[in-house]
């Protein structure tokens, strides 16, 4: 075993062991609801900001960055103007409206059972899309340490965190985010600050070397702080400033829909704590999103290109916030951010699996299959299980399939667009619309749906490659999401009004404004 | 942890709050009630008092306004970088250039509508306690 290997099993060993102390002091029957009552705004903006930051944040878009330049920095700015949207327009409402599933959202004014159905169905399938990206992550981690390839060190490592995820509840807790996203925050700001270091604490001198970036002599220089390296008119052709417009859609509207960041507002008493929790998060989330500037675009100004290509002359573009570790701290450093992305990787895929397995066991299997009526005690746990294991191993097929130079960011980038045209329409017709009926939740979540997939397998990076894609985008959004509102608009008015939906309005609305009914409940 | 989560989920159904395996919390707190629960309270009285409307359309308002306003801030940035790039180029400090300064500007921007919205919402906070308590 290498000396990095054994040092990130031990980072990895005691970021476990601290969560799992942590965990364990946290579940005594009456400490838990204590707790349950006391998550505070920070501590749920930390364990946002945690289930946010994945392998895409860390590990795909400074290699974006380092590749891409400027155009690589708007996944940065994306992620983080996306929780104005959260703030604004979906936070509050849900936690008022004391849901648990946003499937339990939509149904209570709908017909639950189609309704159901569907949500559950596009929340696996997002929660599928951000899984791959975090397996793409988690492969080339432990492929660079232990030297396997890519498909054994995907499926290894992969079903590894599922039977951990599955097995171990514990895991999935408030804490494990919040000491990961301070981890991640801290490996983070240790990288920025070696960066500056290297070009002698001058923010002059730095953005003078990323402006004549040369990857340490080995490459042209080129100025990266200039946009239009991936999605110019030269490099992208006359469509790339339409896929950056569609990109930034994607994402300035995709978290709202994020089934395993919706989550997260049921965790806290009310609005209001709701409310100050998306605040810390913006403040972490934003500190942690400007520093990829400097363990971004310094990358390119410190690593060798032949440090950041893969065997087969690709970029490595997963790979570069590790190794920028390893060249200005050494071993030691090297083995902390990469037990950190690890960690992170495992946070995260706690997170979407049991949001995914939740909603399916939940809302498919119990509400759609069995009518909501008493079953087997245990079996919905079961099926939780079997669908965390599909889920998990569907992801695991795809990674495998793309690779380990495809972009985890650009995959995440993929998940937001799918959740910004399915989860985001209904979501917000449902709390702010009275008219809205079954029949429009109905089309907006299979229109929004269906066409971001297929416009994403008619893409460039699609089942017929670039020159036989028959969508010119890389990202769906711009098409995608507004085609999902009219859907759901256009099905509302073509059909007649639910008189039994629109009388339940009222409730929902004062429910939403007011924290009516919630508030009681959280009387003790 | 596994009893206590297969037990949790058994008692799902019949419409009644429960406690599911959720999401990164291993078992969830029942904080609040689902919506399907009697209640005696009279949604439809409250939501018709002229104070909740009022408070409705002052919200409705700020949020339309300042949903507007990010987004049309925020989608100047792709556009303005994906079409006119050569304006974008300019170098306004050192080599720092018109499109990073606009991209740093969008944090802050993010950063000072939130501070916004919290400020004015706990004043709703306020109003929305006094329309149920009836005052």
């Amino acid at each position: 075993m290498s000396v990095p290997l054994i040092m990130f099993l031990a980072f990895v060993a005691l970021t476990l062991l601290i969560t799992f102390w942590a965990a364990k002091k946290n579940t005594g029957a009456s400490a838990y609801f204590a707790a349950g009552r006391s998550i505070t705004g920070w501590q749920n903006g930390l364990a946002v900001a945690g289930d946010y930051m994945s392998a895409a944040s860390f590990l795909g878009i400074s290699g974006m960055i380092c590749f891409s330049g400027y155009d690589g920095f708007m996944y940065s700015v994306g992620f983080l103007v996306a929780y104005i949207t959260v703030l604004l327009v979906v936070a509050e409402p849900l936690r008022n409206a004391g849901k648990y599933t946003m499937a339990d959202l939509l149904a209570y004014r709908l017909k639950p059972r189609p309704v159901r159905a569907l949500a559950s169905l596009s929340t696996l399938t997002v929660s599928t899309f951000y899984m791959i990206a975090q397996m793409v992550g988690a492969g080339v981690i432990i492929k660079r340490l232990i030297g396997l390839d890519f498909a054994p060190a995907v499926i290894g490592v992969g079903l590894l965190m599922l039977v951990y995820v599955v097995f171990g509840g514990m895991l999935a807790t408030t804490w494990v985010q919040i000491i990961k996203a301070l981890l991640l925050m801290a490996g983070a700001m240790l990288l920025s600050y070696l960066v500056l270091k290297f070009h002698h604490y001058s923010f002059t001198a730095f953005f003078e070397a990323v402006s004549k970036a040369d990857y340490a002599g080995t490459a042209e220089p080129k100025n990266l702080l200039e946009p239009g390296l991936k999605y110019g008119v030269a490099v992208a052709g006359p469509w790339g400033p339409l896929d950056l417009v569609s990109l930034g859609l994607g994402l300035v509207l995709g978290t709202a829909g994020l089934p395993h960041i919706l989550v997260r507002f049921y965790t806290v008493p009310d609005a209001k704590t709701a409310r100050s929790s998306v605040v810390w998060a913006m403040a972490i989330i934003g500190l942690f999103y400007i520093m990829t500037t400097f363990f971004g675009f310094g990358a390119a100004t410190i690593l060798k290109k032949a440090l950041i290509t893969t065997v087969d002359g690709k970029p490595d573009t997963n790979m570069v916030a590790p190794i920028l570790a390893q060249v200005l701290g050494g071993e030691l450093f090297f083995a902390f951010i990469s037990a950190v992305a690890f960690a992170t990787i495992l946070a995260v895929v706690a997170g979407l699996t049991m949001s995914a397995s939740a909603s399916f066991a939940h809302d498919f299997y119990s509400n759609v299959l069995h009518h909501g009526k008493e079953n087997r005690p245990g079996q919905e746990v079961k099926v939780a299980r079997i669908t965390a294991f599909c889920v998990g191993a569907v992801s695991i097929g795809i990674a495998i399939y793309l690779g380990p130079s495809v972009n985890a960011a650009f995959l995440v980038g993929l998940a937001f667009a799918v959740a910004a045209s399915a989860n985001l329409p209904v979501i917000v017709l449902s709390v702010f619309w009275k008219r809205f009926n079954t029949t429009g939740a109905v089309c907006g979540l299979s229109v929004g749906l269906v066409s971001s997939i297929v416009l994403i397998l008619l893409s460039p990076n699609g089942m017929f490659g670039k020159a036989g894609a028959l969508f010119p985008l890389e990202n769906p959004g711009i098409v995608s999401i507004p085609l999902g509102f009219l859907a759901a608009w256009l099905g509302t008015l073509l059909t007649a009004r639910d008189l039994e939906a629109e009388a339940k309005f009222a409730e929902l609305r004062v429910r939403a404004h007011t924290g009516l009914g919630s508030e009681k409940a959280t009387a003790h | 942890m596994r009893r206590e989560a297969a037990a949790a989920v058994s008692k799902v159904n019949a419409g009644r709050p429960v406690n599911l395996p959720l999401p990164n919390r291993g078992r969830v707190p029942n904080l609040a009630p689902l919506m399907t629960e009697k209640s005696n309270v009279n949604w439809a009285e409250i939501e018709a008092k002229p104070a909740f409307r009022s408070l409705l359309g002052r919200k409705a308002k700020f949020i339309v306004t300042a949903t507007i306003f990010f987004l049309a801030y925020y989608l100047a940035l792709p556009i303005l970088v994906g079409y006119w790039p050569d304006l974008m180029k300019k170098q306004v400090w050192g080599k720092v250039n018109i499109a990073y300064v606009f991209a740093l500007s969008q944090f802050f921007m993010a950063w000072i509508v939130a501070f916004i919205y919290v400020r004015v919402a706990a004043k709703w906070d306020k109003e929305a306690a006094a329309i149920i308590h009836g005052h």
